[in-house]
């Protein structure tokens, strides 16, 4: 039996709803139909989708590489002060993305401790490169992997690994064997989430690497430059980046419609 | 020869447990208790779950205490299979022996043989969430084997599956145990898994052993209140005298030494619910034994009534628990209720008198 919706929270709910989903109709209203196509084929519409395509994938493998391990510890290890660990790993959520983008630059800018450091011995400048994107993104997105992944661990415990090591599997074959197939649900939908993620981030890449096109100028940034010149471009590609999001949706909610 | 030695102190909060027993290569041993008696804490000590305070885990020849769990050879099966769900039923069976270092095809051909062993061949590709609780718990002993332990754990194995389908786990488990010959102690509070596995018992009560012997002698002769109250009889302890058995405030309970006593040694005196004759006031010029108890409880069992003692107004604490088994009808003819004060009355030939210390 289904529980009964109290009827005043109807109103409130629907204008919710419309909220997110107007705008979105709006802007497909808005598109210029017949210019589309040429429209989302300029080269510096496709410089930048190749460019967002590419860095977000990058930016989900480092998140993987990095994060994966990092939700492990968190959700496995009994370190003290893993609360504030925790809280840390957390901070880009709430933190305004410019902010993030500025202590990016403070710590890997030339006059930096760490690029400084990088720029003397190596010769390498990270800021205003597409590394300096992926890390932008990294920065920002690496929470959403991190939290997802660490939910799935907790939801499914520790009672297979324990079951693993009395079948004599090591701690290194428990996590590849078991460990990570238990929780493939959650490992794809993080991952998708912080593809996501990447894909919108613009507040923390324009500070941090800046807008050249074809090396930082991802879609966000290059809609954004659009619209304040070439208004139908912009709304082209943002009906590009709506239809990539609503796709991505689709793949991590998938397991849950079904 | 895989022979377990296991000698271990544990705190845990205010609980404390300081067990000794040995296992047999080869033998199957129940430890016995009820909640709260130190089962689990014990169990987990022996898997590797809580470091004891002190003592020592030896099997067969190798000290446990630093080993990691993988490297220790001890199988664990508990209530629930906790088959890995990703995986079908022959490759959970076939996961030990691929992770302790064979082949596939050799690990495959060591699942099916296991599979074969628990009547599961046909459930092989089977996933998990496509069994049902026996299915799964059938290929969870499969699975355990299989990577052939040196000592297999039993933590409560049939407690969680549905009581149709356990005997038939249960008879399948002692016939795959015994035909591997593998070291095992089980724990349970369930007796018939013990009657039906083990060669040998260990019970459990407050953290300490307070008995152990073979299966068949505890059983029949139980010197705790717990293990008598699993066997199903009713036991006084005391100390030996002519009549039978004199408690420590000095009421004599009539009775036979089916085996030499000497006079004032401990001992017990046991005899079957079913032998005690309930009155709501003294018979007179009855030979038998007569006890008054507060009625503290009724449970039907089987075709009878079963009738919990409890402790009267400045009554002998030793009558807390005793049980009467009468018919329903002479339940009906007394008209008692729990509280009313009762007369248990045994003749004593139907009383036992066995010395404690064994």
């Amino acid at each position: 039996m289904r529980t009964t919706v109290p009827r005043f929270l109807w109103v409130p709910a629907a204008l919710a709803w419309l909220l997110v989903a107007i705008p979105v109709a709006g802007l497909v209203l808005r598109v210029d139909w017949p210019n589309f196509l040429g429209l989302v084929t300029t080269p510096s519409a496709l410089a930048a989708l190749r460019l967002s395509l590419e860095t977000g994938l990058a930016t989900m493998a480092l998140c993987l590489l990095f994060g994966g391990p990092l939700a492990v510890v968190l959700a496995r290890s009994s370190l003290p002060g893993l609360p504030f660990i925790r809280s840390v790993v957390l901070l880009p959520l709430v933190l305004p993305p410019v902010v993030g983008g500025l202590t990016l630059l403070f710590l890997f800018g030339r006059t930096g401790p760490v690029g400084g450091f990088l720029d003397r011995e190596f010769g390498i400048t990270i800021p205003f490169s597409t590394g300096a994107v992926m890390l932008a993104q990294t920065f920002v997105a690496m929470p959403f992997l991190v939290v997802s992944l660490e939910g799935a661990l907790r939801t499914a415990g520790e009672r297979y690994e324990a079951v693993a090591a009395t079948l004599g599997a090591s701690p290194a074959t428990t996590l590849w064997r078991v460990t990570v197939p238990v929780v493939l649900p959650g490992l794809m939908s993080g991952s998708v989430l912080a593809f996501a993620r990447a894909l919108g981030e613009f507040g923390a890449t324009i500070t941090f690497a800046g807008s050249l096109e074809g090396t930082t100028r991802t879609l966000p940034l290059f809609i954004y430059l659009e619209s304040e010149s070439d208004l139908d471009g912009a709304v082209a590609m943002s009906l590009v980046l709506v239809v990539v999001a609503i796709l991505v949706i689709v793949v991590s909610r998938t397991r849950d419609l079904r | 020869m895989s022979r377990l030695e296991v000698d271990v102190a544990v705190t845990r909060g205010s609980f404390a447990l300081d067990v000794s027993v040995t296992v047999e290569s080869g033998e199957v041993v129940a430890v016995l208790g009820a909640n709260g008696a130190g089962k689990s804490t014990f169990l987990g000590a022996l898997a590797g779950l809580y470091r004891p305070d002190r003592g020592s885990i030896v099997l067969a020849g190798r000290a446990l205490d630093d080993v990691p769990v993988h490297r220790r050879r001890v199988g664990l099966l508990s209530q629930s299979a906790l088959l890995f769900p990703h995986l079908t039923a022959r490759d959970n069976v076939a996961f030990g022996p691929r992770s302790t270092g064979s082949r596939r095809r050799a690990a495959r051909e060591t699942a099916d043989r296991w599979l074969a062993m628990v009547d599961a061949t046909a459930l092989a590709d089977r996933r998990p969430a496509e069994l049902s609780g026996g299915q799964a718990q059938r290929i969870a002993i499969a699975r355990a084997l299989a990577c052939d332990p040196e000592l297999l754990l039993l933590d409560e194995p049939f407690a969680a599956l549905d009581v149709d389908v356990t005997p038939a786990v249960r008879s399948l488990l002692r016939r795959v145990v015994r035909a591997a010959g593998v070291t095992t102690l089980m724990v349970t509070h369930d007796v018939l898994d013990a009657v039906v596995l083990a060669d040998r018992l260990v019970v459990l009560d407050g953290g300490r052993v307070v008995e152990s012997g073979p299966t068949a002698e505890v059983l029949r002769r139980p010197r705790s209140a717990f293990a008598a109250r699993i066997a199903g009889l009713d036991l006084v302890p005391g100390r030996s005298c002519r009549e039978g058995l004199r408690t420590a405030e000095g009421t004599v309970i009539g009775g036979v030494h089916p085996e030499p006593v000497a006079d004032g040694e401990p001992a017990v005196a046991l005899f079957s619910p079913a032998s005690v004759a309930v009155f709501r006031d003294p018979p007179k010029g009855s030979p038998r034994t007569m006890v008054p108890v507060r009625l503290a409880a009724m449970e039907p069992h089987g075709e009878l009534v079963r009738l919990r003692a409890g402790v009267p107004d400045d009554g002998p604490g030793w009558v807390d628990g005793l049980a009467a088994d009468v018919t329903p009808a002479a339940v009906a003819d007394l008209g008692v209720e729990p509280g009313d004060e009762l007369w248990f009355t045994v003749k004593a030939a139907e009383v036992e008198v066995y010395p404690a210390g064994r």
